[in-house]
């Protein structure tokens, strides 16, 4: 009987461990701190956001080679790191997917990515799957605007790069660019969150 | 004789045609090689996912694209195929971009023999239509609702045909 019982509640305790972890999508939500990272670039090197001494705050972007929406946004995120880096803002590019899921995602094919496209920004490798948890990113392409603030990095803004996948120029509000303006004027961004259809992340 | 072949065609016509319980308004159907997309944007998908009749309805949005997606789709064909006459129906909504219908679409749904119906959801304006599908979504895909009248339950996870048949047993209870 007894151990019956002790089995349920083993069961129990798995059960509600699953359950967790199925639901684990804490991540960031907006005014928590970031943490900072080290990952590899495309050019080999390590990068860490504290590595920008000038910056003002960063674009973090999780993306990836294979996911079509990642592809559809890949010169939008180009313009958005030539128009924020000067002012402060730049783009840094994370590919959080297991390339043993998505050989397409291979860190070899991101170097061959980012020269085809001349990415104008790192794009880093988060190879061992550490740090799009921590930020809560379930999809790419995934953005986090976060904001220097005394020594720490606020999280200021998640979601869509702007409201039409589709067509650039048929894009009505640009969420990023929104955001990152309120910012460099020392104002809150209006839209804060916002959703979008994305390729899940591939662990 | 002549009746009965009338009949069986009028069977066949009806049973191929996909009903529903409401008059459907795509903004475009794209027809090639014998199959034929209807197109939506969300106003118009939203009778989908409202409707009230004695039927659970499992709404999966997929793509041919995304990798899990399609390794779970044979789930949602099994199902289909198990609850044929019990009153469930599996509508499979892509995400595909509808320049690739013809091009890829089209011919994964023949390749792969793919049963329930497929519908293409083309709306750009995601942050406004995710949400409505359920607060829960974060938009990454494979997804899933599942409901039945008003009782819904949404999934963004990926579904062996065990954990997709207990989520749809599980609606009604």
């Amino acid at each position: 009987m007894k151990t019956i019982r002790i089995l349920t509640l083993f069961t129990f305790s798995i059960l509600l461990a699953s359950f967790g972890l199925m639901n684990n999508k804490e991540g960031y939500k907006i005014g928590d701190y970031a943490t900072d990272f080290k990952l590899k670039n495309v050019d080999d090197k390590m990068v860490s956001l504290s590595d920008f001494k000038k910056a003002k705050g960063f674009i973090v972007i999780f993306t990836c080679n294979h996911c079509p929406y990642s592809v559809a946004y890949e010169d939008r995120i180009i313009d958005l790191d030539k128009k924020y880096k000067e002012k402060g803002y730049p783009v840094i590019a994370i590919n959080p997917n297991n390339p043993a899921k998505e050989p397409k995602d291979s860190f070899d094919l991101m170097k061959v990515r980012a020269k085809e496209k001349g990415f104008t920004f790192p794009y880093l490798f988060d190879d061992r799957q550490k740090i799009y948890p921590q930020y809560g990113a379930t999809r790419t392409p995934h953005v986090y605007l976060l904001k220097k603030e005394k020594g720490n990095l606020v999280v200021s803004y998640i979601g869509a790069i702007d409201d039409n996948y589709k067509e650039a120029s048929q894009t009505k509000v640009k969420y990023v660019e929104d955001a990152v303006d309120a910012l460099l004027k020392g104002e809150k961004p209006l839209t804060t969150e916002t959703k979008a259809i994305g390729c899940s992340i591939k662990v | 004789m002549k009746l009965k072949i009338f009949i069986l065609i009028l069977v066949v016509f009806y049973s191929c045609k996909s009903e529903t319980s409401f008059e459907r308004t795509p903004i475009e159907v794209v027809t090639d090689d014998g199959v034929s997309i209807e197109v939506y944007d969300f106003e118009n998908f939203k009778p989908f996912i409202q409707q009230q009749d004695n039927v659970i309805y499992v709404i999966n949005f997929w793509a041919t694209w995304c990798k899990p997606c399609v390794e779970e789709l044979p789930a949602f064909i099994s199902l289909q195929e198990k609850y044929q006459d019990k009153k469930v129906k599996v509508l499979l909504v892509s995400l595909d971009f509808p320049t690739k219908i013809i091009e890829q679409l089209i011919p994964f749904i023949k390749i792969k023999k793919l049963a329930p119906e497929v519908i293409l959801l083309d709306d750009p304006d995601q942050n406004t239509w995710i949400p409505q599908i359920s607060e829960k979504w974060s938009g990454a895909i494979p997804a899933t609702l599942i409901y039945y009248k008003d009782k819904r339950v949404f999934y963004e996870q990926s579904f062996t045909f065990e954990t997709l048949e207990q989520a749809v047993l599980a609606i009604k209870k």
